[in-house]
């Protein structure tokens, strides 16, 4: 167990809810912390009132709320605002979702304090009081664990890294508020524009646990893709020759200049598995795959490959399980 | 308009590429290549400097093979290529290159000072994506990082992108100097064609080392590394595995096997 606190950065929407893989990470902290604790740290002027029931939940004891009147969104405020809360909560451990905005304010962290940074963990432990971060590297194929030497350790954790669990005993979360000195250079970038994107009604692709995506193979129909989602409570997400093609928006494209996901199942339908494609899913936890080409490479990682036309096998699938669940 | 160019040199994706017993990637199976993403960012830095009559340096840090990478920008187009090569970088962290990198990025502004630094949006073999702001941050940059679009306004000395993450899509604008890092989906980069070939035998490439750059040797390469890889091991092959041929029940038996599995 740590002797420190463990700080989590609360990422939240609009609204203020948590993000689903916050929960994850604070179910994580929990085991890391032990008697000392887990701390948040909420940035953004949004109320954290939504989030406090989940906060109590999970066993957090302080959050510590950011203030200041400068945009949270810039990767050098919040890094301004993660330092300050580092200092507040004493804390040596701080976890982050993994998310391209999150690791931009990490490695200005890293820059600024020394702290060593390990991004896309699907796990993280104690050697001692030593933190070590597991991780999965080259596309998925290789495995690596890596220890953080310097004092401070800022590991960013992919979604669906761990369950999330309630603590034994919930808790009583304190909202402290956090003045943050912004530093000269954080003015510097303006953000002229912002545009939260709309809610789909499906799970965040990101952090969701089942994906099914479609690729070349649909030929721009994603109605069986998403008829399959729908039956398993999974997020849409494509290939990058789908949103190319323009099927379906660019921020469903999976890969490692897209999204990277981890889901517990992924069903690539008319997916070919091109190298790229696969950086961003080979770290599913299941995967399956349906092709009309039997050549196809992502059948080489799928741990159920079906040849055969998507039009059909997916329907039948979604139907099938549909009678089984009554 | 100077603008420098970043670029890494790579194992190919399409090659087996592998980690050593020190957790480091192994660099010398003689496949290595511009990181692919990274085209993006000299191909967004020539278009720039055609667009505003500037000129374009591609800088590297790496083993001699790296040399390569610079190389290939120069065959795209640009003006001048720089190579920071020393055996004290060996086992840098992303924070331990952007502290080279921007050591070199000073070093090139103190004779003509550098407008806009541009890079990659993660280099394909470790694809942490930490070094953009990093890299800014050591250099007291602003930036602007993710662009999937770019503009730069030469009479109000500012660029703007738009770029798009998980949630939103963002805005975003600075005063030069600058550090921007592109997406793959800012552009189309350039081939070399034969005339930028040759023209590029006859262009210069720096080789600088650390005393050069008033680098300390603690601060950087596996010394300065604040991270150390324990263990490395190929992932074990998947156990269990089926693959079948649709004779008109496949979808019904993927079903079962969801629900046999608990994965539903």
């Amino acid at each position: 167990m740590t002797a420190t606190p463990v700080l989590v950065l609360l990422d939240h929407a609009a609204d203020g809810t948590l993000r689903t893989p916050v929960r994850e990470l604070l179910t994580l902290a929990r085991g890391l912390a032990g008697d000392a604790g887990v701390h948040g740290v909420w940035a953004g002027g949004e109320d954290v009132a939504a989030a406090v029931p989940v906060l109590a939940a999970q066993g957090v004891t302080t959050v510590h709320r950011l203030v200041t009147d400068a945009d949270v969104h810039l990767s050098s405020v919040l890094a301004d605002g993660l330092q300050a809360a580092l200092a507040a909560s004493g804390s040596a451990l701080l976890l982050l979702v993994s998310s391209f905005e999150n690791k931009e304010a990490a490695a200005r962290l890293a820059v600024r304090t020394g702290a060593g940074v390990v991004t896309d963990a699907d796990g993280v432990s104690l050697d001692g009081a030593r933190v070590v971060a597991h991780k999965t590297v080259l596309a998925g194929t290789w495995t690596t664990s890596c220890a953080v030497t310097a004092p401070t350790a800022l590991v960013l954790v992919k979604a669906n890294a761990v369950t999330a669990q309630d603590a034994a005993v919930p808790s009583a979360p304190q909202v402290v508020d956090l003045p943050v000195e912004v530093g000269a250079a954080s003015g510097r970038v303006r953000l002229v524009a912002r545009t939260e994107h709309a809610a789909s009604g499906r799970p965040d692709l990101g952090s969701a646990h089942v994906v099914v995506v479609g690729g070349r193979g649909t030929e721009g129909n994603f109605a069986a893709v998403e008829e399959l989602a729908d039956v398993l409570g999974g997020a849409v997400g494509a290939t990058r020759v789908a949103t190319d093609e323009g099927w379906i928006g660019h921020d469903a494209q999976i890969g490692q200049t897209g999204v990277t996901v981890a889901p517990r199942l992924y069903v690539g339908a008319g997916v070919s598995g091109a190298v790229h494609h696969r950086g961003g899913m080979q770290a599913s936890g299941t995967i399956v795959a349906v092709n009309s080409d039997p050549d196809a490479p992502i059948f080489e990682i799928a741990d159920f490959g079906i040849v055969g036309d998507l039009f059909t096998v997916l329907p039948q699938a979604a139907s099938e399980l549909r009678r089984l669940r009554g | 308009m100077r603008i420098v160019a970043c670029v890494k040199f790579v194992p190919d994706i399409q090659s087996d590429r592998q980690l050593g017993p020190d957790g480091r990637v192994v660099r010398d199976g003689g496949d290595g290549t511009l990181n692919e993403l990274d085209e993006n960012a000299v191909e967004a830095a020539l278009a720039l400097a055609e667009e505003h009559d500037g000129e374009v340096v591609v800088l590297t840090v790496g083993p001699d093979d790296a040399v390569d990478a610079v190389r290939k920008g120069l065959q795209m187009g640009a003006d001048e290529a720089v190579h920071v090569l020393d055996d004290g970088i060996a086992g840098s962290d992303a924070i331990g290159t952007a502290i080279v990198l921007a050591a070199a990025v000073r070093h090139l502004g103190a004779t003509t000072p550098v407008d806009l630094v541009v890079t990659g949006m993660a280099g394909l073999d470790g694809l942490t994506s930490l070094l953009p702001t990093a890299l800014a941050e050591a250099l007291d940059l602003p930036a602007l990082p993710l662009a999937s679009s770019l503009t730069v306004d030469p009479a109000a000395g500012t660029a703007t992108v738009v770029r798009r993450l998980d949630h939103a899509e963002e805005t975003l604008t600075a005063h030069l100097p600058a550090l921007v890092s592109v997406t793959d989906g800012i552009n189309e980069p350039r081939y070399p064609n034969f005339k930028g070939i040759m023209a590029a035998r006859k262009k210069p490439v720096t080789t600088l080392d650390l005393a050069d750059l008033g680098v300390d040797h603690a601060t950087v390469g596996a010394a300065g590394a604040r991270t150390q890889v324990l263990e490395a091991a190929p992932r074990p092959p998947r156990e269990d595995r089926v693959l079948v041929t649709d004779t008109g029940d496949a979808g019904t038996r993927l079903a079962a096997w969801l629900v046999e599995r608990k994965l539903v």
